[in-house]
């Protein structure tokens, strides 16, 4: 297996911090905004940018909830390894926000279409935006679209896009694996 | 990744530790969906649940019932009191003719011992055992358990006395089979002529006075006396029996601790419980009755999972 680096620790600090001036140009100061994080891998980039949002732009009274889609996956049963599910922590409603669903990877597309089936469960959202750290192009099952997304990346289908993070894995790193 | 490592629910006696442990990792996920607003997941939209009670039954057959809803799961109902095992139907071919409409679970409770086991050889589709006979109730063990680790933080090392009809008890056995994987200490207490003859066997102690038991226990799962099942009578009167083993609040006051209270329901109040206990806050009889549809839920879903079309 081959590995490649697409982004390094600097590289991610800067987008993330694009990520989150690209936010406030639409959402101000997030009086009615909230942030779902995708359990688990989107709830790291969730985090982060909460922090980025609130230390370095002093964001008040931010928002952020996980949502586990374990239970609205389109390939329960379908899939040879048994779902296991992570912990959902939503302590407020959702009815009239703006949502932005957050997640590492976005690649078939089919996660997303799970958390929003999951997120009309805790009320109506008013808006609903995707935010995304690395987009595989050419590569959606569904007609859904990041609105907001740090790298662009074409990947063929044997190859995995792997997101570290350095509460997890000790450093924040984008690699691009090739299975030959 | 985790499996369960049986097929069907047929008793807490084919399951380990690891069963266990995974049933209430995904009951904690589902007493948070059970919580929301909208108490609902599409997980089961394509499975299909028969409901068979050959016994009656209130708590389980709703609990399984509104599970199996909250997870979007197709449903069918029948009681024997109103189909045609009156007019001499097998269990088999009640079963097999169920199952020729495409169903891919069975909720069974039926009054034999042994019928869940009976069937998961007979007939394609998975059996969950929702109480066969004098035998087992495995999804009640497993929300006592439950409830207790969300009281008392964990089942490991807590003392647990089950009070009354041990004789005729379903929920005695499988509480003691899942108490003792989980690592708790079981004392059964009762009058003698309710305790089974070899029950130390299984490696609980036994006890006859009230107070003793209750002095020891961090717990105490107190039973309902089964009439029903009775064909002679096991004691001399149910003013006795109440006097003897009937739990209240001078009762418990008089320990030097404070225990927690549980019942599976129905409460004959007044008898095996006054209503204050069974209303107290000691008592976690509601709880149960929350947590049994999260761990129903758990259940019918680690089940589902292994079905493959």
């Amino acid at each position: 297996m081959s590995s490649k680096i697409l982004l390094n620790s600097k590289e991610i600090e800067i987008i993330l911090h694009r990520l989150a001036c690209q936010l406030i140009e639409n959402h101000n100061d997030f009086s009615n905004t909230v942030l779902i994080g995708l359990q688990p891998r989107g709830a790291f980039l969730a985090n982060r940018l909460k922090e980025i949002l609130s230390n370095e732009y002093q964001i008040k009274d931010l928002k952020l909830g996980l949502l586990d889609i374990t239970f609205y996956r389109d390939d329960f049963r379908r899939r040879n390894e048994p779902l296991e599910a992570t912990n959902t922590t939503i302590d407020f409603l959702i009815e009239d926000k703006n949502v932005i669903l957050i997640d590492d990877v976005l690649f078939s597309g089919r996660s997303i279409r799970s958390g929003l089936s999951a997120i009309q469960d805790f009320g109506r959202p008013k808006l609903v935006e995707l935010l995304v750290l690395i987009d595989r192009r050419f590569s959606r099952h569904l007609p859904i679209q990041p609105n907001y997304k740090g790298r662009q990346v074409d990947a063929i289908n044997q190859e995995k896009v792997k997101v570290c993070w350095k509460e997890i894995h000790n450093k924040d790193a984008v690699y691009l694996e090739h299975n030959s | 990744m985790k499996h369960l490592s049986v097929n069907h629910l047929l008793g807490i006696k084919d399951l380990n530790k690891n069963d266990i442990d995974l049933i209430f990792e995904t009951a904690d996920h589902f007493k948070e969906v059970i919580n929301r607003p909208i108490k609902k997941v599409p997980s089961l939209r394509d499975i299909t649940v028969a409901n068979l009670f050959y016994e009656n039954s209130t708590r389980t057959k709703l609990s399984f019932e509104i599970a199996e809803k909250r997870l979007s799961a197709d449903i069918l109902n029948f009681s024997a009191s109103q189909s045609s095992v009156k007019k001499g139907e097998t269990l088999i071919d009640t079963v097999n003719n169920i199952l020729s409409m495409k169903v891919d679970i069975v909720v069974m409770r039926h009054p034999n011992v042994g019928a869940g086991v009976f069937l998961s050889k007979h007939i394609d589709a998975k059996i969950i055992n929702a109480g066969d006979g004098t035998h087992e109730h495995p999804t009640q063990a497993l929300l006592d358990s439950y409830s207790i680790r969300e009281k008392l933080s964990t089942v490991k090392g807590k003392k647990v006395v089950i009070i009354g009809d041990i004789l005729h008890s379903r929920v005695a056995l499988s509480n003691i089979f899942a108490l003792q994987l989980q690592g708790a200490k079981v004392k059964v207490c009762g009058p003698t002529t309710l305790i089974p003859k070899h029950i130390t066997s299984l490696g609980v102690t036994v006890e006859n006075n009230l107070k003793n038991a209750l002095e020891w226990c961090d717990v105490a799962n107190v039973l309902r006396v089964q009439n029903e099942r009775m064909e002679i009578n096991y004691f001399p009167s149910t003013r006795e029996y109440t006097q003897l083993f009937g739990i209240n609040q001078e009762l418990l006051n008089s320990l030097n601790k404070k225990i927690v209270i549980m019942h599976p329901g129905p409460i004959n109040r007044g008898v095996e419980i006054t209503s204050e206990v069974a209303d107290s806050n000691q008592s976690i009889i509601l709880n149960q009755v929350e947590n049994g549809v999260a761990i129903r839920m758990a259940v019918i879903y680690l089940l589902a999972q292994q079905i493959k079309r």
